[in-house]
């Protein structure tokens, strides 16, 4: 069998989602990000909603999240994307507004806009790549860095006493009567890919229903860092950070309509 | 017939923003502007025009809420005071960064710090040269009347759609809490998606039958790129300085000496100077309505007239700098202040006037 007679419509199996721009990322190869905005992609065109859909994002390394899905952005100031996808939903009855941040920005500057958000039930998903660490500005703690944790800014690894303690902050969001839907994924394996295919399509399902804010923690990899290989980083997550955030569903009230 | 109303300068605010057909309000409670939120909450108007209201939990939410309401085409304000507004500043670097219109209320109160709740005029500075981080600037119009205080809104939101950037109304605590007469605008309906998409092609509120995402930013890391959004920034700015500019006069025609004061001062100093004429002393006085873009020509064109001029700010002396920037020189220019909540009398803007201009001593 000659390449030609393999390379044909009928033998593809997998292709580009129509609304992933086909550009170069600036996301570093094994970084997490790249197979989460695969999702969003794939997930706006089976719903067939990107004429509907506005993306809010975030500052940290997806803060370029608006150059690789073809959906109206909006570029938010760090930590704030709960706040305006609050007033582009509300304002815009019918669209499926969601927000993709980082744990810096969500968990640490953005804490308030999240809780408050999550609180009020805004119909909203929001995606949270949780990977331990500052990766935009050159790897400094995060809120949810581990303890022992090397980063820039804890060199000889993260101490309570001087740091504070890991904070698991989807637990929180959980407890809040606007959620309807919270969970933690990962995307280090296929299985875990499909899985948090599923857990997004929920979340924006739920948004457009107006069933309250759904929260799709993803636990994440920053092999840089981290300063491990990619499949290093993959292992070491599931060592190390799946102890503390552990997979799975934390609330899903399914039929709760508002 | 015009209704005429009785309200407070912060009610009037509320009232014209539903009448205006304005998208959403997203506040914050804080003395002395907690009326406009309150006002709204009692009228209603997303039962009527179907206008956002909403308290959010801090001013920088509420700033960010206007941020992602205007990022989609919508007519959508803010209100604060002094120490809620300086929270506001990121959210306001980012909307004029952005190029997005929205409209912001601050009832100023004396500060720095928590300061008082009394009325002030000291976030001139802050208001006119900027106020956050970057080069920009606001439209900054100075009500002098419960009547202004509605009239504004609908202004401020016209300008800011006309040149995409963010407006602001810079009110006293006078102007904010005292009532008067008013007669508000007629109601207008808000504007459909499908106007919205056509007023602007820019907007960020979901693709429609676009063939092409649309992006709001204030992001752009590319050097070159990025001058070239401060180059487009300034032209706007000196197409509104060009266009925008207003301001009031009273007994100007022949002034020797001039007072320049805007906001509810300004009155107070109308009624100083009337006393003034009866006495026989031939004193002009200038309001400026925009704050920035600041009547700097007619200024300089009076300097050719007058022997002085003094300026009254309830604050330590901030206008004062932009008309001395105008007059380069060419009479003396002073400033009378009061701080922390005070405010002066028709008299003590006659002494300061006698005090700084021997020719005015009776």
């Amino acid at each position: 069998m000659t390449q030609e007679e393999i390379i044909r419509p009928e033998n593809k199996v997998y292709s580009r989602p129509e609304l992933l721009c086909d550009v170069h990322t600036h996301y570093c190869p094994g970084c997490s990000h790249g197979v989460v905005h695969k999702l969003v992609a794939q997930i706006v065109d089976e719903m067939g909603v990107a004429d509907r859909t506005i993306g809010i994002a975030p500052v940290g390394c997806a803060v370029f999240a608006y150059n690789y899905i073809d959906i109206d952005w909006i570029e938010a100031a760090h930590g704030r994307a709960p706040a305006l996808a609050t007033a582009a939903n509300r304002l815009n009855p019918g669209r499926l507004v969601f927000t993709y941040q980082g744990d810096g920005d969500l968990s640490a500057i953005g804490t308030a806009e999240t809780i408050h958000a999550c609180n009020r039930g805004e119909n909203i998903a929001i995606i949270f790549i949780n990977n331990a660490i500052y990766g935009m500005t050159g790897g400094q703690m995060a809120p949810t860095t581990l303890l022992g944790m090397k980063t820039a800014t804890t060199p000889y690894g993260r101490q309570a006493e001087l740091n504070g303690y890991p904070l698991a902050i989807t637990p929180l969001l959980a407890q809040l009567d606007g959620t309807c839907y919270v969970t933690r994924q990962a995307v280090h394996t296929p299985a875990a890919v499909n899985k948090t295919k599923r857990a997004i399509r929920k979340a924006f399902e739920n948004a457009l229903a107006g069933r309250g804010t759904s929260v799709v923690e993803i636990v994440s990899t920053c092999n840089s860092g981290w300063k491990m290989t990619p499949d290093q980083a993959n292992k070491w997550m599931v060592e190390h950070m799946f102890e503390k955030y552990p997979l799975g569903d934390l609330k899903d009230v399914e039929s709760k309509t508002k | 017939m015009e209704e005429v109303k009785l309200m407070k300068g912060n009610e009037a605010i509320a009232h014209a923003a539903i009448r205006y057909g304005a998208d959403g309000y997203f506040g914050y409670p804080i003395t002395p502007q907690s009326e406009v939120l309150e006002t709204l909450a009692e009228l209603r108007p997303w039962e009527t025009t179907g206008m956002v209201v909403l308290q959010a939990e801090s001013e920088v939410a509420a700033i960010n809420m206007v941020y992602g309401g205007a990022a989609t085409g919508r007519a959508v304000m803010t209100s604060s005071s002094s120490p809620g507004v300086s929270l506001k500043q990121e959210g306001i670097s980012y909307l004029a960064a952005s190029e997005l219109p929205a409209l912001i209320l601050n009832v100023m109160r004396g500060g720095p710090g928590l300061g008082t709740i009394q009325p002030s005029q000291a976030d001139y500075f802050q208001a006119t040269k900027g106020g956050g981080h970057g080069d920009y600037h606001l439209i900054v119009l100075a009500p002098a009347s419960v009547q202004e205080m509605a009239d504004f809104v609908a202004l401020g939101f016209d300008l800011s759609f006309k040149y995409r950037t963010p407006a602001m109304i810079l009110a006293d605590g006078i102007v904010g809490q005292m009532m008067e007469k008013v007669i508000l605008p007629e109601q207008r309906p808000r504007r459909t998606d499908e106007e919205v998409r056509a007023q602007c092609p820019w907007a960020a509120c979901g693709r429609g039958n676009r063939d092409h995402k649309n992006v709001v930013t204030s992001l752009e890391l590319d050097s070159a790129k990025m001058e070239v959004n401060n180059e487009r920034f300034q032209a706007t700015y000196r197409r509104i300085e060009e266009n925008e500019v207003r301001y009031q006069e009273y007994f100007t025609d022949d002034a020797d000496y001039l007072v320049v004061a805007f906001g509810s001062i300004a009155r107070i100093c109308l009624k100083a100077i009337e006393d003034a004429r009866a006495k026989g002393l031939k004193i002009g006085l200038l309001r400026p309505i925009t704050l920035w873009p600041f009547p700097t020509t007619r200024i300089a064109e009076l300097s050719k007239q007058v022997k002085g001029m003094l300026t009254v700010e309830l604050n330590a002396g901030q206008m004062v700098e932009d008309v001395r920037l105008a007059v380069e020189g060419a009479v003396p220019v002073r400033h009378f202040g009061r701080m922390g909540g005070m405010i002066p009398n028709p008299v003590e803007i006659l002494d300061a006037l006698a005090s700084n201009f021997d020719e005015l001593k009776l």
